[in-house]
């Protein structure tokens, strides 16, 4: 069976959705304001003849009529980072301030790490986890590139993580973005769907909840939590958010991203989820040309 | 006491504090900046300094206590316990554009060589040693917002560091670093 077919009930325009899912994905880069104010970036990669499109929702995301962003002056420079639209979605929901110490949970190759460096006008403490020892080495150069100084890199199991040695008891604000059956990138990895499906999805759920339900104890009371995928399935999406919410003390609210999106799940074939999962967002393809995405965000109480 | 590989060491704030043999001081980074390239003081004195692995300093943004034992803290900077002291390519990239001496600003054509990692005879006369190597693109505000005034009223606001080269008998060789080098 095909992976998707299961999706059918509960995608609006579901013909539409097949059809952007065949499709390959626009350039998109973002550009990186510890380096360079946005504009300077637009005007030169206009100085190089590759056309921009700034995105309304977000003006740092830029369409770029090139498919070889990495080889143009403003990347040499950091001044831009070739990021997937939607892929900028949770750093700017999680929206920390200036100083704030922050954890990325799972943040290999960098991508969400640098726009959160960014978002935190290169302040405070982020610390950027992941434990594959070989994905680090890019979040390292990639976060150098971009010129970050706030952040630091760890390589350990997020669900075992601790705060030991920053000298803090908290995080003001965590990112779990957390592995997945990555569903959602099946325009640019032809070969996303070859392992996916309901039992892919219940096997990867148990770890997903256990990040997740790191993330919310080591974040102050007050704090924020935001949790994302890049897949459709509602086993490591809305059912995931479910389980902590009965036993921790975080609940979902409201956030706006400017972008055509899908209100979360409550219900999915025998199961229903608390009808605050409705606050959370689902991001199609065939809703803003992107690959799909999930995003809930968290508010820790006492 | 000595230098241990595996965990961020603050640098002390001047030598009568130095516990460590050989250790850069934060007086002596500061300085470094100031004298060889004409960076203010106030440019740096926000940022922590750092020694992992031995002469390889590093300047975080944040503070944390002394000893952390984690991959990578900050950005690396500069490589002490040498005659010489070279920036990283990172750290000329992201500070360089406060520099007011020994920048060396090329050509399209060398610019495009020296990314390449290629040596050039170029002619300098000023100091041998390491320099700063900058190239002009796009104007418009450098850095973040709050230094834009600054940074532009600095300098040639085109003017933009590529690295660091190393400047001997006419020629400048490239340290940009493999994994940064790009064919344009």
């Amino acid at each position: 069976m095909d992976a998707l077919e299961r999706y059918e009930p509960i995608v609006d325009d579901y013909a539409a959705f097949r059809e952007a899912c065949g499709r390959s994905l626009p350039s998109v880069v973002r550009a990186n304001g510890i380096k360079a104010d946005p504009d300077r970036a637009v005007a030169a990669l206009e100085d190089e003849g590759v056309a921009v499109t700034r995105r309304a929702w977000n003006p740092s995301i830029l369409e770029v009529d090139t498919d070889k962003p990495g080889n143009t002056w403003p990347y040499f420079h950091g001044w831009i980072h070739g990021q997937e639209e939607v892929s900028a979605i949770p750093a700017r929901v999680l929206d920390p301030e200036s100083g704030d110490a922050v954890w990325d949970t799972c943040a290999a190759p960098g991508s969400k790490t640098t726009q959160l460096a960014d978002l935190l006008d290169d302040t405070g403490l982020l610390v950027a986890n992941d434990d594959n020892l070989g994905r680090l080495s890019a979040l390292r150069s990639n976060a150098e590139r971009l010129g970050a100084t706030c952040v630091a890199v760890t390589n350990e199991d997020a669900r075992r993580f601790t705060t030991d040695g920053f000298g803090i008891d908290a995080f003001d604000a965590v990112l779990a973005d957390v592995p997945c059956t990555c569903e959602g990138t099946i325009r640019k990895n032809a070969d996303a769907l070859d392992t996916v499906g309901r039992e892919a999805s219940l096997n990867i759920a148990a770890l997903q909840t256990d990040i997740l339900r790191r993330a919310i104890r080591l974040t102050r009371e007050g704090g924020t939590v935001v949790y994302s995928t890049c897949t459709f399935a509602p086993e490591e999406n809305e059912a995931v958010v479910d389980a902590v919410l009965d036993d921790e003390p975080v609940e979902l609210v409201d956030f706006s991203v400017d972008l055509a999106h899908s209100p979360g799940l409550t219900a999915w074939n025998e199961e229903t989820y608390d009808d605050s999962l409705a606050r959370a967002k689902r991001f199609y393809p065939h809703q803003n040309d992107t690959g799909g995405f999930f995003c809930a965000k968290l508010e820790v109480g006492a | 006491m000595e230098n241990t590989s595996h965990r961020f060491e603050r640098l002390p704030a001047s030598a009568d504090e130095r516990d460590v043999e050989g250790r850069a001081t934060r007086e002596a980074v500061l300085s470094y900046w100031t004298d060889r390239f004409g960076v203010p003081r106030d440019v740096l004195t926000p940022y922590t300094f750092w020694e992992k692995g031995a002469g390889k300093i590093w300047i975080a943004a944040s503070d944390v206590p002394d000893g952390l034992e984690v991959e990578s803290f900050g950005m690396t900077f500069l490589r002490t316990r040498q005659e010489h002291w070279k920036p990283t390519t990172n750290a000329a990239q992201r500070f360089g554009r406060h520099a007011t001496r020994n920048v060396i600003d090329l050509s399209p054509t060398d610019a495009r060589a020296f990314v390449a990692g290629e040596d050039r005879e170029i002619e300098w006369d000023g100091e041998w040693g390491y320099l700063i190597a900058a190239h002009d693109v796009a104007d418009g505000a450098a850095e973040t917002s709050d230094d834009a005034d600054r940074a532009s009223a600095e300098s040639n606001a085109r003017r933009e560091p590529l690295g660091v080269g190393l400047y001997l008998h006419g020629e400048l060789r490239s340290m940009i670093p493999k994994g940064r080098r790009r064919d344009f």
